[in-house]
């Protein structure tokens, strides 16, 4: 076992980080915006919604009950043709983004559907009274109603992605899942492990810290 | 209906014809109304709760789709309407909620301002419409507050100024009073006034509470288990009521007020006829 000098270490921690970031943000990007549509649909669609749409209901809650489940792990092995096809390779910090994004999107359709559920049924009421149309009430009432909790939701989501950011490097995603495995497990080299750990608990802090930040301002409160 | 009001009343601003809501499982919220609503009045639609005075405020503009029967809003027949023609339509009543319904992601302004750019106004005359709204309720100052930093009736003042932010020419009232304490009451009962006498809104209200009928309205109806069972002019129904419903109502009414020995002068102030006092008072005292 040779324990590398810290001065070689520093750039591939750096080098992690700087992919895990990629990574985690691409992703909360994407399903971000994917899973803030589904979850409008799913709201609007469903039975006593705004568009009431029985079969594109059904369909999407099936949907994102059969792809919620299945481990992350299990996701990014699954999806790998689908990700050769679409990415051109199943491995490497790019790869990952399309599997990790295909289950973020239906976990950030349920928390937008479940948040969106809770505003006041009123306020609706009163922008439908106004003249309001189905759209514009999901885009100007719901949306905003429900900012503080999704802003929540989101970073509850992107604390999730981290954790799975870190999944997807153990298996060629590369980021400071894969430092931890090649560096600090395969090579025993427990001073990786450590920096590697504190990296992600500040990552996790700094995403919650953020996050609360942002709907604090959003509810004024 | 009372055939008596057809032959001298302007041509109604509310038509409902025959109207009827039932609720899947059966229940008949709405069992076949049939109203006119003339224009520039209070008109007051009082019931207990359950009675379907929400159900048939809702039918009004079409918050809630009717089962059977018509409704035509000012010459427009709503039922024959399509989706968008009808929430055009929607954009000429404006409607005002016990619960306010205010967004709570919109300043004051915001808020007063919402239905206009909805409707089209571009932003800076919505801007200069919901502060003139927010003057005639006495809120310019609160403009660029939170609905959460107002008191209950300053909530509600700006609720009604956001319905009446596109000047529509009614105004649906669904308890508007109930979440309030009397002093409150009172102090948005006084704007409805202004609303009615000054910008001549016809006002539409529903309450189960005859206090609210006698210091607002010209014109009631009395709904029971989804039938209007009696319609009026108030005082007439007040001096005479003729359904058991009406009676409780309106023994209540005189019973909860303390003003009770000032009835028989109030009676004769309003012009009712020396022997339905009578009958009245005889009423009220069993």
């Amino acid at each position: 076992m040779i324990q590398q000098d810290w001065s070689l270490l520093w750039p591939k921690i750096a080098e992690a980080t700087g992919e895990t970031l990629y990574m985690v943000l691409a992703t909360l990007a994407l399903s971000g915006l994917l899973g803030l549509v589904v979850g409008l649909a799913l709201y609007a669609t469903r039975k006593g919604g705004i568009l009431q749409q029985r079969a594109v209901f059904v369909v999407l809650s099936t949907l994102v009950n059969v792809v919620r489940p299945v481990p992350a792990l299990i996701a990014i092995v699954v999806l790998s043709p689908m990700t050769r096809e679409l990415i051109g390779t199943a491995v490497g910090t790019d790869a990952v983004i399309f599997p990790m994004t295909v289950i973020a999107t239906f976990g950030v359709a349920r928390i937008v559907e479940s948040n969106l559920l809770a505003v006041e049924p009123g306020v609706i009421e009163a922008a439908r009274a106004m003249g309001t149309g189905p759209v514009r009430i999901l885009l100007t009432v719901l949306v905003p109603e429900a900012l503080g909790p999704l802003i929540l939701g989101m970073t509850f989501m992107l604390v999730a992605l981290i954790d799975f950011s870190v999944i997807a490097g153990t298996v060629g995603g590369g980021g400071v899942g894969n430092l931890a495995i090649t560096h600090g497990y395969l090579r025993f080299d427990t001073r990786v492990m450590v920096v590697t750990v504190v990296i992600l608990i500040v990552l996790v802090q700094a995403a919650q810290l953020l996050g609360n930040v942002l709907s604090r301002k959003v509810l004024r409160r | 209906m009372t055939p008596s009001q057809q032959p001298d009343t302007p041509r109604p601003l509310i038509r409902l014809r025959d109207l009827s809501k039932e609720f899947t499982g059966g229940t008949r919220a709405v069992d076949r109304v049939t109203l006119d609503i003339a224009p520039g009045g209070v008109f007051g639609i009082v019931g207990h709760s359950g009675a379907g005075k929400s159900t048939l405020l809702r039918l009004i503009n079409l918050l809630e789709t009717p089962t059977s029967g018509t409704v035509t809003v000012n010459g427009q027949e709503l039922t024959a309407l399509g989706s968008r023609q009808l929430r055009a339509a929607r954009r000429d009543i404006g409607m005002v909620f016990q619960q306010f319904n205010l967004f709570r992601s919109r300043t004051v302004l915001g808020n007063v301002a919402y239905p206009l750019r909805q409707a089209g106004t571009p932003r800076a005359q919505a801007r200069d419409r919901a502060h003139q709204a927010l003057r005639f309720v006495g809120l310019a100052d609160q403009a660029r507050r939170y609905p959460e930093q107002l008191s209950g009736g300053q909530r509600q003042r700006v609720g009604i100024a956001r319905a009446l932010a596109t000047q529509p020419p009614v105004l649906l009232c669904d308890e508007a009073t109930s979440a309030l304490d009397p002093q409150t009451t009172g102090e948005v009962l006084a704007l409805l006034r202004r609303v009615n006498d000054e910008l001549g809104v016809t006002i539409v209200l529903i309450t189960h509470e005859m206090e609210v009928v006698r210091a607002l309205c010209d014109r009631m109806a009395v709904l029971d288990a989804g039938r209007i069972v009696e319609t009026g002019p108030v005082r007439e129904v007040f001096a005479a009521p003729q359904h058991p419903t009406t009676r409780a109502f309106v023994r209540s009414a005189v019973q909860a007020s303390p003003l009770l020995d000032l009835l028989p002068a109030a009676l004769r102030k309003h012009g009712v006829d020396e022997a339905v006092a009578a009958s009245v008072l005889a009423e009220v005292s069993a």
